[in-house]
């Protein structure tokens, strides 16, 4: 199999431009297009962020006066769709499973070098062309559910323009999908077992399986919705005898199975870190692997917990309860395996383990909201309210990007063989974690008292606690100064960290850093023991 | 280790404690003004103090382990070789499990308390023609209680206002007017985009589908104007998609449904 490779590397490598230059082609090397994803999708984040921004600062007063209404429903659907589908979704699974999963298996690069190129450039024009459909004539807004009929009758050009790009990305993420489940299956170096595999492994094959079982359903249904908009067919359009409970069905059969697509790879991030921070194995493998598995079981049949004040039938609403409530289980395992992993070790406390403890304490919490959320009596109060927007914040940027952060710090030194600083890593934490939880914890109770989410306008009563809401808001924006400063310089001047660190055992620390085209000079190395700390094999290092 | 396992039990008792006394005493919740609020606030105690249980406790111990087993300056070397243990596997797979569980039972036999698992459309059986579908809300209905004097409303939304129409009177109102103590059976269409009947108060919310009736039904409890809020997005002015409910003593219901009633106009 490397073999083959090997010689369409070579024909291709003349060619490629060096050094930093090579992030601007299309270069098939699986590290170059996953620094790739990682940039764009930051790119994307700050975008999002934005909007999030004008969000918050329509939302420090009462009345609607910051922008106009219209404009308004643009930016909450803008700020939707980008933050999903151009920032968590392709940089937990397609930044990290790309520079990392060839390593991990022991190969010299994804299965399928050119399909990983295609489904990387499908991103940027799909995400700029979501962007520029504000100037066109208005960008989609209707949520980024985009719930006919009012996806149907609002200004027709960005709502299409908004399914174009969703469905390249969903392509693009397939293609991903596709590739990590052959380069995982199939590429992994001789001797290497399944059962010896980094977690992260174990995640992007879950993950995998789901993009690959339920993102075509969002195509066919996206599909269905631009032929209602654009030739008047009726699938979902009520005046023409469609169906639009169809519509949340098909929509969620997707979209509840993108959490895992977002919080999966987060969780096999952390497997990663904090044994090596911790300097202790990971606790549990066995059992890690089969929540994985269960969650990914359990993840295709919660849907329609999303739709209990739409039409269900009791019937429905009852499994669908039961069904999402018992997500708990499989991932409550996870939670107490790292805090056991942690138990007992000798802690480094530094950035990337405090953004992975700080992802414990926030997804733990939006657990428990989400467990709540699970019961019908209880949603039927807060669904479409803040609670809501509350409770998914905490799951996709209290654990998601949060991750995100923890494995940037953790895997900077292995990409430029430079250290971040800490100092200035610690202070990014702290205003995040600060920041982020003052955002996020008020509104729940906004929710419970009567603040509907997507709104430009509520009840005077809220605005103090929406002013702190703010202001949280604010903090999150300016903890990313600190980080951005630590990352030019570091790149530039940072304290040289040579070849492994952190005294890891994970494949990736085993060459030098950065690592060369073809990750390794010699042979790949067998690792039959990733996690090996405090057994002979971590003190012979 | 004795004293280590006292400290153990003082810990996880004063977690207890905290988690029951801020459960008991902290009310996150609006007023409750239907039937359905004091069961729904029941169950929100129950699920807040477990939450606060589980929370409190997980922090504890991410915080306590980062500080305890942090890696002092002179400190070389890794932790302990521990891979795992079966039998702390099975207890935070099995305890949770029960956990869950219980906590879906209880949802269910408050789900049944607000009457979500009955059938609903008793009281429009005769405006409905039979090949309409009518799609569950919250029914809250006593077979017994049935009756006559059973006040039977049909809500249009668009957007963006609510229109209540009142069939008995013959007339249609902007404000949702009801007496207090009696069951409410509400018919609601959309007329274009999807729309959603939230009374906070009442803890009780539904879709409005266009070209699909739901039914919501409440009993209202205490005398008072309370907001009703469109809660699904339906357009630029969604936030400002409101109307009123008005729950007021029969007498003064009466007079003012006899003040707006029309008569039947007969072609």
């Amino acid at each position: 199999m490397t073999i083959s490779i090997d010689s369409q590397k070579t024909n291709n490598e003349s060619l490629q431009p060096k050094g930093w230059l090579r992030y601007f082609s299309f270069s098939l090397d699986h590290k170059v297009i996953g620094i790739q994803y990682l940039v764009c999708g930051f790119l994307f984040y700050l975008i999002g962020g934005t909007l999030a921004s004008a969000i918050r600062i329509e939302l420090a007063s009462p009345m609607s006066d910051f922008m106009p209404r219209d404009v308004y429903n643009q930016v909450l659907t803008l700020h939707g769709t980008i933050m999903i589908f151009l920032w968590i979704v392709p940089v937990v699974n397609g930044a990290f499973g790309n520079y990392l999963i060839p390593f991990y298996v022991g190969a010299r690069d994804m299965a399928f070098p050119r399909l990983n190129a295609v489904a990387f450039w499908l991103i940027p024009p799909s995400g700029l062309m979501l962007v520029a459909s504000y100037f066109v004539d208005g960008a989609a807004q209707a949520g980024w559910t985009a719930y006919p009929p009012l996806s149907i009758t609002t200004p027709q050009s960005g709502q299409i323009i908004w399914i174009l790009s969703v469905l390249l990305l969903g392509g693009s993420s397939i293609f991903g999908g596709i590739n990590f489940i052959a380069t995982i299956i199939k590429l992994r170096r001789p001797g290497l077992k399944l059962m010896q595999l980094p977690m992260y492994c174990w995640a992007m094959l879950g993950t995998s399986i789901l993009v690959v079982l339920s993102t075509p359903v969002l195509a066919g249904t996206l599909i269905l919705l631009s032929f209602d908009i654009i030739a008047n067919t009726g699938f979902f359009n009520p005046v023409l005898g469609g169906n639009v409970v169809v519509y949340q069905h098909l929509f969620w059969f997707y979209s509840h199975p993108a959490v895992y697509i977002m919080v999966l790879p987060a969780f096999g991030l952390v497997s990663e870190i904090l044994p090596i921070h911790a300097r202790k194995p990971l606790f549990g493998y066995t059992t890690m692997v089969f929540s994985i598995m269960g969650i990914v079981v359990l993840g295709l049949v919660v849907w329609a917990h999303h739709m209990f004040t739409s039409g269900t039938p009791p019937w429905m609403r009852l499994f669908f309860t039961i069904a999402t409530a018992f997500i708990a289980v499989p991932t409550g395992i996870k939670f107490f395996n790292w805090v056991a992993t942690l138990w007992g070790g000798k802690i480094s406390i530094n950035s990337a383990m405090l953004f992975s403890c700080g992802f414990i304490i926030n997804f733990v919490f939006g657990g428990i909201t989400g467990v709540a959320l699970a019961q019908v009596p209880f949603d039927i109060h807060v669904h479409d309210t803040y609670f809501v927007v509350a409770h998914f914040h905490y799951i996709v940027y209290g654990g998601t990007v949060f991750i995100i952060f923890s494995s940037i710090y953790h895997w900077f030194p292995k990409v430029t063989g430079k250290m971040l600083n800490e100092k200035l890593g610690i202070l990014h934490f702290i205003i995040t974690f600060i920041g982020f939880n003052l955002c996020f914890a008020p509104q729940h109770w906004l929710g419970l008292n009567g603040m509907p989410r997507r709104v430009a306008e509520y009840d005077p009563q809220f605005q103090f606690v929406n002013q702190i809401s703010s202001l949280g808001a604010l903090l999150m924006a300016l903890s990313t100064i600190p980080f951005l400063i630590n990352v030019f310089l570091s790149v530039r001047n940072g304290k040289d960290a040579g070849d492994n660190p952190w005294n890891a055992l994970t494949p990736e620390w085993l060459t030098s850093s950065p690592p060369p085209v073809e990750n390794w000079e010699g042979e790949a190395p067998l690792v039959e023991e990733p996690y090996g700390y405090g057994k002979e094999i971590s003190k012979q290092k | 280790m004795l004293n280590k396992n006292v400290y153990l039990i003082l810990i996880i008792s004063l977690v207890f404690a905290i988690s029951f006394w801020i459960g008991f005493n902290v009310n996150l919740l609006p007023a409750e003004a239907s039937i359905n609020a004091p069961i729904y606030d029941e169950l929100f105690k129950i699920l807040f103090i477990i939450g606060l249980i589980i929370f409190i406790g997980m922090t504890i111990a991410v915080i306590y382990s980062l500080f305890k087993y942090r890696k002092r300056n002179d400190q070389i070397g890794d932790g302990i070789a521990l891979e795992g243990n079966l039998s702390l596997e099975i207890v935070w797979t099995i305890i949770p499990s029960i956990i869950v569980l219980l906590i879906g039972l209880y949802s269910y036999n408050i789900y049944d308390r607000m009457g979500g698992m009955k059938e609903l459309n008793h009281n429009h059986e005769m405006m409905s023609s039979n090949t309409e579908k009518i799609w569950a809300g919250i029914s809250q209905t006593s077979d017994n209680e049935i009756a006559i004097n059973n006040l039977s409303i049909e809500v249009s939304a668009m957007q963006f206002a609510f229109l209540f129409n009142y069939p008995k009177g013959n007339f249609i109102s902007g404000e949702l007017h009801v007496p207090v103590d009696q069951k409410v059976s509400m018919k609601m269409e959309s007329k274009d985009v999807i729309h959603a009947f939230w009374v906070p108060e009442f803890r009780i919310k539904q879709d409005i589908i266009p070209g699909q009736p739901t039914i919501l039904n409440f009993t209202p409890t205490k005398v008072g104007k309370y907001p009703i809020i469109c809660a699904e997005l339906c357009g630029p002015y969604h936030g400002g998609m409101r109307a009123s409910i008005i729950v007021e003593e029969e007498s003064d219901y009466n007079e003012w449904f006899n003040k707006n009633k029309k008569p039947e106009v007969n072609l």
